[in-house]
């Protein structure tokens, strides 16, 4: 069945290719090509005005990274751009950006100087084909002068761009991705930008913990850590930097999950003896059961759309699987139909589950744990991760373009490391070193 | 080891109350006339037979020997539970695996009776950490060897928290053993091989625990001695990427929860 709807799927996209259609379409319409064609944009390293100089550098290696990386654009190559470096509106001759060999649709200029301690950055963006009124966005911006906050202001720019021209949809590189970081036979909860920037830790509980997930709020994190009684459910405060209350219940309790309103925590715990899928409040009160099958039932991710939905991952039938049901536990619906599922991460925009799949499991079998999209709707996927070793824990972006998961090419857990591409499966890159696992997008 | 030491251990080791008589057990039997003697049928002129019976030293680490050294009197039949028939009076040099009573039978025509001596064995490599609460220390938790000699890990499928035939087995032979030693509250704990997704084997790991908790509180365990704690796939036995690895890491394994 699947695989004839597979071939289905490559015979249409054969159709497509054939048919030259202006815009190359995802068979699974994931949204990375939303619209018209990528925009052509030219990012022009900024001028450099008084004081510090070594924070420019790392401004525009950012603000380039930024936008390269936001799979809306088709970024200009550095050797193509004209050799002049205009730090202002006057100094802009726009006619030589649109021009061949640049061709650029937008160009990114501005100057950034340090004057009285601070760090002071203005940015454009003008439209290289309206020769009488370039300008789309003009920003200042004024912080403290130091690596993080020349990062930051780029990521600040970039969003405001992105946001521009993007459809409306904010950009991501403001967010934040939290993670396992494993050393030393412990497995602390750290973050870093969403660039791989700024990495740092989190939590120093000296444990072993698992499956961090920060809320929409972007104060708390929770995760799941190991002491006497096993795994429980563990929460950080980001406001207060320390351990906050979440109450303990029986048995084995994991892979926390926020609801989309932040009021509620899904989650796995075994407290009546086999592991279910349940709901509290966010200090483990109140908590209610909404599963009731036998065998392992983990991962629950809400639809963060709606909040009125959960997938998660059951081995009711035998090897785990993908199922979707509503948040009372009714409506429960398979979508995979054999092969080894885990680790369900929904897009932000409710059409989506990004998972694991090993679809050929079993003990000898060849093929491998792989990042695939689904879509809800109709059950058709797409792989989005070939040959590269195993691969989990897929996690969206808020913006609905970008996937985070861990891979580890030789396939042991110690040489795991975080991935991020878009959610094609196109401009694959690493974002962590060896040790990194369990990346979770924060939701802005 | 000392096969004999092993045949020891295996017996149930209930005498440790008896442990501060040992030296002493000679002296506080009475030296006059018994007073089972004093009945009409028995023969009254036969005294009460004494035995006492010593270890030097009393304290050895493994691999290391001790000399057990006993006289009685007035005896016919002595052993030595363990080790057998011995001679009335001699000495014996044994080399326990594990801390032993040494639990001496004398029988004469007086009557029976017993000595003991505790020999304690240092093992280097699993030191026996104190009781952690109260609540144990007055029971007698047995050794660690052969709790999990009675009670051992048990395996699993690929991808099962199915309990096989021989864990099935092995579960009421563990059962038994902890029938036998009520002080004993265990803990399982559920692992997984390294293959699939972390979060799915804890889960996997929680209902193997529980399987092999399953089978003990069928065969008459209660519940609340047991406790179940699943590592999935954190903490694994071996690394290897072979089958036999993989077996070895889809276990619940069992030890002494103190």
């Amino acid at each position: 069945m699947q695989s004839a709807t597979r071939k289905l799927f490559l015979f249409l996209l054969t159709l497509l290719s054939t048919t030259a259609l202006a815009t190359a379409q995802d068979n699974v319409f994931t949204g990375t090509n939303t619209g018209a064609d990528r925009i052509r944009i030219a990012v022009s390293d900024f001028k450099p005005g008084a004081g510090d100089t070594t924070l420019k550098p790392i401004f525009d290696a950012t603000l380039y990274s930024d936008l390269a990386n936001a799979g809306i654009f088709d970024i200009v190559s550095k050797s193509l751009i004209p050799q002049t470096t205009p730090g202002t509106p006057a100094e802009m001759a726009i006619a030589q950006w649109s021009a061949a060999p640049a061709s650029a649709a937008m160009v990114a200029f501005g100057n950034i100087s340090v004057q009285g301690g601070k760090l002071i950055t203005n940015g454009f963006l003008f439209d290289a084909n309206n020769a009488q009124y370039p300008q789309v966005l003009a920003k200042q911006y004024s912080d403290n002068a130091d690596e993080n906050a020349a990062r930051q202001t780029a990521h600040k720019f970039a969003d405001e761009i992105i946001f521009r021209l993007g459809g409306g949809v904010a950009g991501i590189a403001e967010t934040k991705i939290f993670y396992i970081h494993a050393a030393g036979g412990q497995k602390e909860v750290w973050q870093m930008d969403y660039d791989g920037a700024n990495q740092h830790a989190v939590t120093h509980l000296g444990a072993i913990s698992l499956s961090p997930r920060i809320s929409p709020d972007n104060t708390r994190v929770a995760f799941s850590s190991l002491g006497r009684d096993g795994f429980q459910i563990r929460m950080y405060s980001l406001l207060l930097n320390r351990m906050v209350n979440f109450s303990a219940a029986g048995g084995t309790n994991l892979s926390p999950a926020w609801s989309p309103d932040g009021r509620s925590i899904a989650y796995s715990s075994s407290r009546s003896g086999d592991p279910e899928i349940w709901i509290s409040d966010t200090n483990g009160a109140i908590a209610r059961r909404i599963t009731s099958f036998k065998g392992p039932d983990v991962s629950p991710v809400f639809n963060p759309k709606t909040g009125a939905q959960i997938a998660w991952i059951s081995g009711r039938t035998g090897l785990p699987q993908l199922y979707i049901m509503d948040t009372d536990g009714s409506g429960v619906q398979r979508m995979t139909d054999g092969g080894y599922a885990t680790s369900p991460s929904w897009s932000p925009n409710g059409q989506f589950v990004a998972f694991a799949w090993n679809r050929k499991y079993g003990p000898g079998a060849p093929g491998g744990q792989d990042i695939y999209v689904m879509e809800v709707a109709s059950k058709r996927w797409i792989q989005l991760t070939h040959d590269g070793g195993r691969c989990d824990f897929p996690s969206w972006s808020p913006d609905g373009r970008h996937i985070a998961y861990a891979n580890t090419a030789d396939g042991r857990d110690e040489h795991m490391k975080i991935w991020t591409m878009l959610a094609d499966g196109t401009q694959k890159h690493a974002l962590s070193s060896t040790g990194g696992d369990m990346p979770n997008w924060s939701w802005k | 080891m000392n096969v004999a030491a092993t045949r020891l251990f295996k017996s149930p080791v209930l005498l440790a109350s008896l442990l501060t008589l040992s030296l002493a057990t000679g002296c506080h039997k009475k030296q006059g006339p018994d007073p089972n003697s004093i009945g009409p049928v028995t023969a009254p002129s036969a005294p009460a037979p004494t035995a006492s019976i010593t270890a030097d030293p009393l304290s050895i680490d493994l691999g290391q020997s001790v000399v057990l050294n006993w006289r009685s009197q007035n005896a016919n039949v002595v052993t030595i539970d363990g080790i057998g028939q011995v001679n009335v009076n001699g000495t014996q040099t044994v080399s326990p695996s594990n801390s032993t009573n040494f639990h001496l039978t004398a029988k004469g025509d007086g009557g029976t009776v017993e000595a003991n001596v505790r020999v304690t064995v240092n093992v280097p490599v699993a030191p026996t950490p104190p009781p952690a609460d109260a609540s144990n220390s007055g029971g007698d938790l047995g050794s660690d060897s052969a709790f999990h000699q009675n009670v051992p890990d048990v395996f699993f499928d690929y991808d099962s928290f199915e309990l096989r035939p021989d864990a099935t087995t092995a579960a009421s032979q563990a059962a038994a053993y902890l029938t036998a030693h009520p002080a004993i509250r265990v803990i399982i704990d559920g692992y997984c091989d390294n293959r699939g997704s972390a979060e799915y084997n804890l889960a996997l790991g929680e209902n193997r625990a529980n399987s092999a908790k399953s089978a003990l509180v069928s065969a008459g365990i209660a519940a609340s001695r047991i406790r179940v704690v699943s590592f999935g796939k954190e903490k694994q036995f071996c690394s290897d990427e072979t089958e036999s690895c993989w077996q070895q890491n889809r276990r619940a394994q069992f030890s002494i929860d103190r």
